[in-house]
């Protein structure tokens, strides 16, 4: 019982190991005020717990289940897929796309990632400064961040668009000529970047920005006796200070690139000739266009990896992050 | 300089990034089969563009709204207790399940995609309104978790404490006085949990192989596949997709910043 009203009277307390123990034998933890509490907590996390398992956990064993088994259409009606080994690694891995579909998303990941950031750390340094509207501009600036991706796609294809579209009005009207953008395998997968970038500024402005109004205003005015002051200044004290928000922004930036879909299959549908493929698209591909289920999982557990290399440098850098 | 040239530069960056947005509404509002000379300033507004969308998207549109309102009632009855509990519970495996939701955030939506596109088959859950608001809760249901736990974090034990003294019960205690003040946070939560689930293509494209369930996203992407002559319509069917972002941005503004940050960084 002096467990029970000390439980109740410090909640702030470590939780008691065993109460059970201490206690006499009928006397059970979820008998106790503290257990009882934990029960309660716990029954309040079982629903997320279970959903989070259905629609992550599940998804993830079942795609690496599927990376092994051979599906074809028939699959779906008799429900049949033998196992197949590594042959749906060994098929997508010797394809001809694939060393494309790698170059295209490491390409595509790592310009997307370089310039938005670039641009968005200018534009969050610009922001920064106190005038007018500043506020309300800055909020405008997330507008194609909250737009559908698909529609940010669908009024790109139509601004590119090489006979139509209003850039090539804009360039031809100067004597520029008027490239495919889209259409052009040598100029699609740029294409797809550029407007990936646009896409992606908001994100970087909002964090960085974010990051920047943490660091305190006293420090400039220091670094100003010592003499630095713009370029020395973000050099010495923006620069040092803002480092742990620029990991978790650029490896936010690379794991959220690595899965981008919506984007390329609005654009360019990953074409022409795979010239704007990613892993994401290909995967999509060989699952829902020729319904070759399991290699678009053996694909599909390819970029699973390669983000989890970049999501665990991003617990690395959360957790350094949290410790400063 | 002085600020107003300040602000004139603030406001070209910004004009030049909402470009597109602009020539979105710009061109749903020419007329139809005149998209091909669009001028940049439309000088007289046609609504035929309009017309035709919500003749052809009308039902579409509904789909996304029942869909998103649906998913944002299911993302926030299961997300909000969980948050709450991950806020209270002092044990090492809390910070084991926040590491899972934070990978959870990082798989691909392809791969999810692939898996669920079989056990729907089986379960008979394709082409159906429950099986795509389950699937899109996984844009918002980690999200709530992560951004509601912060907060809910901050909520005064005492109150709860207090409550509990007067006679009311656990759940009665986190209803009438955990819920209200955290009234924000929910709206915060809420609001994202939207716009996710309205802006879901992946899930509607993958999950759906009949006209039954068709969101506005997937609808506009068919424009895309038909060779339409008639880009009014298809950017007028853009502009109504997007006016729950515009919505968001003018009424709810402060919301946004509070989740935009807390969401990643936590």
């Amino acid at each position: 019982m002096t467990d029970v009203a000390k439980a109740s009277a410090k909640p702030s307390a470590p939780p008691l190991r065993k109460p059970a123990a201490e206690a006499s034998a009928p006397v059970r933890w979820w008998h106790t005020q503290r257990g009882r509490e934990r029960l309660f907590h716990l029954l309040f996390l079982l629903p997320a717990l279970l959903y989070l398992v259905a629609f992550f956990g599940y998804p993830v064993v079942q795609n690496l289940l599927m990376g092994f088994q051979r599906y074809g259409i028939a699959t779906f009606y008799t429900g049949e897929a033998p196992w197949a080994g590594w042959d749906n690694y060994a098929a997508v891995t010797s394809s001809a796309v694939f060393s494309r579909t790698m170059l295209n998303t490491a390409l595509f990941t790592v310009c997307s990632i370089l310039a938005q950031f670039g641009i968005g750390l200018a534009i969050a340094l610009y922001f920064r400064r106190r005038f007018p509207l500043g506020g309300v501009l800055r909020a405008l600036l997330l507008l194609p961040w909250l737009v559908p991706v698909i529609v940010s796609g669908t009024v790109w294809r139509w601004i590119l668009d090489q006979d139509n579209g209003v850039l090539n009005r804009l360039l031809g009207g100067l004597g520029l000529g008027t490239p495919g953008w889209l259409t052009d395998t040598s100029l699609a997968l740029l294409s797809v970047i550029m407007v990936n970038i646009w896409l992606g500024i908001p994100f970087n402005v909002v964090l960085l920005h974010s990051g920047l109004q943490e660091i305190p205003r006293e420090l400039y005015e220091a670094a100003e006796l010592d003499g630095a002051t713009g370029r020395r200044a973000f050099r010495y004290v923006t620069w040092p200070l803002l480092r742990p928000v620029v990991t978790v922004v650029l490896v936010l930036g690379v794991v959220y690139t690595l899965k981008v879909l919506d984007l390329i299959l609005g654009l360019t549908g990953g074409g022409p000739a795979n010239a704007s493929q990613t892993l994401a698209t290909q995967s999509y591909h060989l699952s829902f266009r020729t319904f070759d289920f399991g290699q678009g999982a053996a694909l599909g557990n390819i970029l699973i990896a390669v983000s989890l290399v970049f999501a665990l440098l991003y617990l690395r850098a959360n957790r350094r992050a949290v410790d400063e | 300089m002085k600020p107003t040239v300040h602000t004139a530069f603030g406001a070209l960056i910004v004009a030049v990034m909402l470009f597109p947005v602009y020539w979105m509404v710009n061109v749903s509002v020419q007329p139809p089969g005149s998209t091909l000379t669009t001028p940049l300033i439309p000088t007289e507004l046609h609504f035929d563009g309009y017309a035709q969308a919500f003749e052809d998207q009308g039902g579409n549109l509904l789909t996304s709204l029942t869909v998103s309102l649906a998913s944002v009632a299911f993302s926030l009855v299961v997300a909000t207790p969980a948050a709450y509990a991950l806020a209270r519970l002092r044990s090492r495996w809390v910070s084991v399940v926040l590491l899972a939701i934070l990978f959870s955030q990082m798989i691909p939506g392809i791969v999810v995609a692939n898996a669920l596109f079989s056990a729907y088959n089986q379960l008979g859950a394709l082409n159906s309104l429950g099986g795509l608001i389950l699937a899109d809760s996984t844009h918002g249901i980690p999200f709530a978790i992560l951004i509601l736990r912060a907060f809910l974090g901050g909520v005064p034990a005492s109150l709860v404490e207090a409550a509990r003294v007067d006679g009311a019960g656990r759940v009665r205690a986190f209803v009438s006085i955990v819920l209200p003040v955290s009234r924000n946070a929910l709206i915060t939560a809420g609001l994202f949990t939207f716009l996710f689930s309205w802006s879901d293509f992946l899930f509607a494209l993958t999950l759906t192989t009949t006209d039954d369930v068709r969101p506005v996203t997937l609808g506009l992407y068919e424009y895309l596949g038909a060779h339409v002559s008639d880009w009014n319509t298809v950017m007028a069917t853009a502009t109504l997709s997007s006016i729950p972002a515009l919505i968001l941005l003018l009424a709810a503004q402060r919301y946004i910043a509070a989740g935009v940050g807390s969401g990643a960084l936590k």
